[in-house]
């Protein structure tokens, strides 16, 4: 069944209704211990039903059996369904994002092996035993959205992404190194992906015993993702604000970071893979500020919590894939840089800790802002320098302490996974336990 | 024996792999439908249906593999001629798969209560009975509730002549509780789940007033000071520390390529005391992770990890088994058809010994007990796991309540440091395991209390 024809059959039995179509072809090359292991295809496609009846959301999905039985089913939840707080929005001017680059689609998949062997192999010359894993992938997606308040809009999307797994194994020690990227657009070479991973190599090419207590810690852009963005996501997530399950939930307008961090979510970025020119129930894309110069400035909402907090939707609509109702979740997400350069930072350490990669972080107290785990990547700074890798080694803290006065925000922001463009940030003191 | 409704017929799908330039070929079909009530405090927030069918094929080709998922069903034929010219692009090498009997088999789903019988106003009105008790419990502020059910049909074929049904009824469930006071916020859970019985989530109000009040404990609970600890592991949580500390090294695809691996993880290598005994294994009846027959089409087994302390045994693929010179123990799962199939677990479980809690206890000074999970991730030799519940033990005694806590460890310290192994085997169906993009995949955990000496546990510095 065509989307069209659903939602003329939703129509009949519902107040209101809504299609959302995507389909996505994906290709991508696998390399295993050095070489091209495997070559994938995926073919996906589907729908889901949003309708209200009787005030109530009945929703249901779709993949692969063409659209039967799916009004019904949408018809059998929603008399359980929570009441609607929204109208569905009309057809209205989008912002003009780019999400779509043509030479994604015409890569071949005779490039992927080549461009991901090139990156194994350039790894391999700097460091020969270190076994390297990596994937190239692409995908082109369309995304199709109809309504009974008169919307039609369909946009295409590519993704490009590409990533480096090194594994060195000495005795029992085992060294994990490796770095990705993500766009809408072609990444013509694997250059920044191989340099930090080589730089990785050779931070960790001594091992160092961890600093105790309470140090300074420089977070890489990496570093900031793994510890610090999931607490922060989870503060200004319209729906954890209605639960009252926020610690932000009552400080709009308030300082509560430190003057210089300011944080924004944008859709309208070119090129991001969370970029888009519409959120995923139509509501066109925007840059909402979350912290302004320290200043709790906005949440992100959808329709739906937007209407349950008496707010506007920001644009923040996600359907995790397709196959969900609507929820806030951020797009993509960035942080003003500082003035600081990373060798001005590591100089101001006496001992402390740089940390890149993390295991287990999302498993503290999330809401209440603790961030924390095992370090799997990280290095003792020891009189402004980077002296060898740290093991067995714990952080933990809070990211309404770490981030209230920070010790300095780095100049060079970068992107991490393409979702987030963050600067290196130092903090002041973050609790390090070791083993011995 | 047919293929079920809306899947193309055996005798098409036997055709579709005939007469292609591979060296092995399969298909994997599958429908599927799932209900999920989502609960995001006192609301029901999203409820909803969903049904997919789509399949896959994979061919290999000298030693590489293509892979093509869809879901389009039709041309089953070109879709295999399609993944073995993907694996003839990157093949230099020779194929290698363990050898493992044709079968032809129909195995039905597992349904002891079945949730189809359930009218979807009564698991309402019993989750809202739930969240009534979470919400009369004072400074509760809010509660998430999540129920599951999933009903799967999968046919598999290869060109090893094997023509496979089977059928599945996955159930899970997760219920957590988030207390606040002022600026402090504190959250409690539980996961459950049942392979085949909705029973599992009913009559759970005594233990959701209890989840509830915990939440609520822990907001003035005091922090432990971070650093090294005697940890004693409830069930619960030792289960997740068997599958997250050791059960992900045992899967060999981390293994048999590298060199450094193998010698690591060579056969007959001590890694805990005589009394640590560990198996994973499918045919361990009627668990989260039990199943007749892996996505290779490979009987499932029992495999016994570790016995007496020593190494002895690891878990396959056909592939992976080929290539170390070992059988297929019947791991290689796809969580649906958009996957290749790749080595997991399935039930892992630390064999019971002889120690009683009480005992256990009195030899702990000052120490921590932790019971239940939140979480866990592996890196293979470090591993973090955390506790949903944490208390302090003083004087051989279980004492106050702490704050949750996150444990961190290394395998090849951590194993020689459990000292006691308790009587008490219980087994966590609440399990979700993630591996590449692959996640949740249902397994169980299973182990007795056991004590370990010097971990690692994360907290503020003193
Ligand atoms: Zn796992």
């Amino acid at each position: 069944m065509t989307p069209a024809a659903l939602l003329e059959q939703a129509r009949r039995v519902a107040q209101a209704a809504e299609i959302y179509a995507y389909s996505n072809l994906e290709t991508s090359a696998s390399f295993e211990a050095n070489r091209l292991k495997q070559l994938n295809t995926r073919q996906t496609q589907g729908f889901s039903l949003r309708l209200i009846v009787d005030g109530r959301i009945g929703f249901a999905n779709a993949s692969g059996t063409g659209g039967q039985g799916l009004v019904e089913a949408a018809l059998e939840t929603a008399p359980f369904g929570n009441r609607a707080h929204f109208q569905l929005p009309p057809a209205q001017a989008h912002p003009r994002v780019s999400t779509w680059d043509s030479k994604v689609e015409k890569f071949t998949v005779e490039a992927m092996a080549a461009l991901g062997q090139s990156m194994v192999d350039q790894v391999r010359q700097h460091s020969p035993e270190v076994m390297v894993d990596a994937g190239i992938i692409k995908n082109a997606a369309t995304i199709e959205l109809l309504n009974t308040a008169g919307l039609r809009a369909r946009y295409r999307k590519t993704t490009f992404s590409l990533y480096l797994e090194g594994t060195l194994i000495r005795g029992t020690d085992m060294l994990f190194v490796g770095d990705g990227e993500s766009a809408c657009r072609l990444i013509p070479d694997g250059r920044q992906v191989v340099e930090a991973t080589i730089l990785q190599l050779e931070r960790a090419k001594r091992q160092a015993p961890a600093p105790k207590g309470k140090v300074p810690v420089l977070f890489s852009p990496r570093g900031v993702a793994a510890a610090l963005v999931m607490p922060l996501m989870s503060a200004f997530n319209g729906r954890t604000v209605l639960q009252g399950a926020s610690p932000l939930g009552h400080r709009l307008g308030e300082r509560v970071f430190d003057r210089r961090l300011s944080l924004w979510d944008d859709a309208t970025v070119a090129h991001r893979p969370g970029s888009r020119p519409w959120d995923e129930e139509g509501v066109p894309s925007q840059r909402t500020p979350l912290i302004q110069d320290g200043v709790v400035a906005n949440f992100i909402y959808d329709l739906q919590t937007a209407g349950q907090a008496r707010a506007k939707s920001t644009g923040n609509a996600s359907r995790m894939g397709g196959g969900l109702l609507p929820t806030p979740n951020a797009s993509a997400l960035v942080i003003a840089p500082g003035k600081v350069t990373t060798a001005q930072m590591l100089k101001g350490i006496k001992e402390g800790l740089l940390v890149e990669r993390l295991i287990g972080a999302g498993q503290g107290n999330i809401l209440g802002g603790d961030f924390g785990g095992n370090v799997l990547l990280g290095y003792r700074v020891e009189g402004g320098q980077v002296v060898g890798r740290v093991k067995d080694t714990m952080i933990s803290g809070n990211v309404y302490e770490a981030l209230k006065e920070m010790a300095a925000l780095g100049d060079q922001p970068e992107w991490v996974g393409g979702m987030l463009h963050t600067p290196p940030i130092l903090c002041h003191s973050v609790s390090v336990s070791s083993k011995g | 024996m047919s293929a079920p409704h809306d899947l193309p017929g055996r005798e098409e799908i036997e055709a579709a792999l005939r007469g292609h330039q591979a060296d092995y070929a399969e298909l994997r079909l599958e429908t599927g439908e799932s209900t999920r009530l989502i609960y995001r405090g006192r609301e029901l927030e999203d409820i909803g249906k969903a049904s997919s069918q789509g399949g896959c094929a994979r061919a290999l080709v000298r030693g590489a593999w293509g892979f093509i998922s869809f879901n389009d069903l039709r041309d089953l034929r070109d879709k295999v001629a399609l993944a073995a010219r993907q694996a003839s692009l990157v093949g230099r090498e020779e194929s290698r798969l363990a050898p493992i009997p044709a079968a032809v088999d129909d195995v039905p789903a597992r349904v002891v209560q079945d949730p189809a019988g359930v009218p979807l106003a009564e698991k309402k009105r019993l989750l809202d009975e739930y969240n009534e008790i979470i919400w009369a419990t004072p400074k509760v502020q809010t509660s998430n509730i999540t129920y599951s059910e999933g009903r799967r049909q999968v046919v598999f074929a290869s060109s090893g002549g094997s023509y496979i049904q089977q059928g599945r009824l996955d159930l899970s469930a997760r219920i957590a509780v988030v207390a606040r006071d002022g600026s402090e916020v504190q959250q409690a859970g539980v996961s459950i789940g049942s392979h085949g019985d909705y029973s599992f989530i009913q009559g759970l109000h005594q233990e959701v007033k209890g989840l509830a009040q915990r939440a609520v404990d822990m907001l003035a609970a005091p922090h432990l000071t971070g650093g090294e600890h005697t940890l004693i592991c409830d069930p619960v949580l030792a289960g997740v520390f068997v599958h997250e500390a050791f059960g992900h090294l045992s899967e060999s695809d981390f293994v048999y390529e590298n060199q450094q691996m193998k010698e690591i993880m060579v056969l007959g290598r001590r890694f805990g005391g005589k009394h640590l005994n560990i198996v994973d294994g499918a045919a361990l009846p009627n668990l989260r992770g039990s199943y007749k027959y892996d996505d290779e089409g490979t009987p499932a087994q029992k495999t016994y990890l570790i016995r007496e302390g020593i190494l002895v045994g690891r878990l396959h693929s056909r592939e992976t088994a080929a290539k170390m010179g070992e059988k297929p123990t019947g791991n290689a799962r796809a969580i649906n058809y958009h996957f290749p199939p790749i080595v997991r677990m399935t039930n892992t479980i630390i064999e019971p010994g002889e120690a009683k809690l009480e005992d256990m206890l009195a030899g702990v000074k000052d120490g921590v007990y932790a019971k239940n999970w939140y979480g866990g991730m592996t890196s293979m030799e470090m591993f973090t796991f955390s506790a949903g519940e944490a208390y302090r033990i003083r004087n051989g005694k279980i004492a106050e309540l702490l704050r949750p806590v996150v444990l961190t460890g290394n395998v090849f310290t951590t194993m020689e440091h459990i000292d006691a192994i308790g009587n008490d085997l219980d087994v966590n169906e609440g399990g979700g395991c993630g591996k590449g993009m692959q996640m949740p995949l249902p397994v169980s955990n299973g182990s007795p209390h056991i004590r370990i000496r010097q971990c690692l546990i994360g907290g503020k510095a003193p």
